[in-house]
């Protein structure tokens, strides 16, 4: 499918999703309270099928932080991206583990470093980080004055 | 062997010629510290783009076998070198130094490139890289560059042999110039 042809397959169902071409690829931005239903869509939708999530991962942008999904249909090869901006005191987003597997780690690295809080993920624990360990070090507030860490 | 000298070089030692030959005069300490020095076998340990230069090293174009060190082991048992050949992190840092107690006496170790010597790109503003890995085991010699050229580890490992050599009691290496072979003649 073309970009127009995704574009408009998703405004008809989801008009409030608002799209972006500026870069690479085609990106659409969606409420964090409506990512599951959209997300499930996008994988179920017959036409669309992206069966692949290559890249999952979070950017801080000290007011909001913004989780992004790369989607990719191994049929069609076309590909999206996928952005929802989350409260910075309180990230809660939907898990996709359930959908694409691969999200599993993927989740638990962003729950790990950016400490967004993944609902209904099946094993939220840390990934790379020891059990006692304090902050999100891939935020952009992380300090540590022993390590000489202040962005 | 050099006749006028009387030193049978690189071996240590004097030579006193009789008739009919000659004899050597030796301490077993030198001729220890001599035979230890060519035949450092390296352990197979590698943690970042340093270690692509350490391979580069070992195989045919640059060839460390031609000092001794050819015989890269992959258990710290038969070990008698460590190059410590990219960054360590906090989590490799139990690793390294599990690996270093493994290995038998006498030990030696090589810290390869800015990483592993002070933990270079990543000295500020990182939550996970270990400054410099003489936190965690003890260093014999430093090599500078990201990464280093064969050339500067084939240098460290011959400043090495010259520290075994010379019993472990070699003066600190000036870095601020260019290696000089002492030897002219060589």
């Amino acid at each position: 499918m073309t970009n127009e042809e995704i574009k408009n397959k998703i405004s008809n169902l989801y008009p409030s999703v608002t799209f972006d071409e500026t870069s690479q690829w085609l990106q659409t931005y969606i409420e964090s309270v409506s990512f599951l239903p959209f997300a499930e869509f996008l994988q179920n939708d017959r036409e669309l099928n992206f069966d692949y999530l290559f890249c999952l991962t979070c950017v801080d942008w000290k007011t909001h932080l913004t989780m992004v999904y790369h989607f990719t249909s191994t049929f069609s090869r076309h590909i999206l991206v996928v952005k929802s901006q989350l409260n910075r005191e309180n990230p809660v987003i939907h898990t996709v583990s359930h959908i694409w597997r691969t999200a599993e780690f993927h989740e638990r690295e962003v729950f790990d470093l950016f400490g967004v809080k993944f609902t209904n993920h099946p094993d939220l624990r840390r990934l790379l980080l020891t059990d006692d360990w304090n902050g999100y070090p891939l935020r952009k507030d992380y300090q540590d004055p022993v390590n000489m860490i202040k962005l | 062997m050099s006749e006028e000298k009387n030193k049978p070089e690189p071996f240590p030692g004097e030579v006193h010629p009789t008739s009919g030959g000659g004899i050597l005069v030796s301490r077993i300490d030198d001729v220890i510290s001599w035979a230890r020095a060519n035949s450092l076998w390296p352990l197979v340990f590698g943690t970042s783009c340093c270690a692509i230069e350490m391979m580069s090293t070992a195989s045919a174009k640059y060839d460390w076998s031609r000092f001794g060190f050819e015989v890269a082991r992959a258990t710290p048992r038969q070990s008698d070198v460590i190059i410590i050949a990219g960054t360590i992190v906090n989590k490799m840092a139990p690793v390294l130094k599990r690996l270093y107690d493994q290995m038998p006496e006498p030990k030696y170790v090589i810290a390869m490139g800015a990483c592993a010597t002070s933990g270079g790109p990543f000295f500020y503003n990182t939550y996970s890289v270990v400054k410099g890995a003489d936190h965690i085991i003890p260093v014999d010699v430093y090599i500078a560059g990201c990464p280093p050229r064969p050339e500067a580890l084939l240098h460290a490992l011959i400043t090495l042999q010259k520290k075994i050599k010379e019993g472990g009691k070699r003066k600190k290496i000036i870095i601020d110039r260019f290696w000089k072979p002492e030897n002219k003649d060589l």
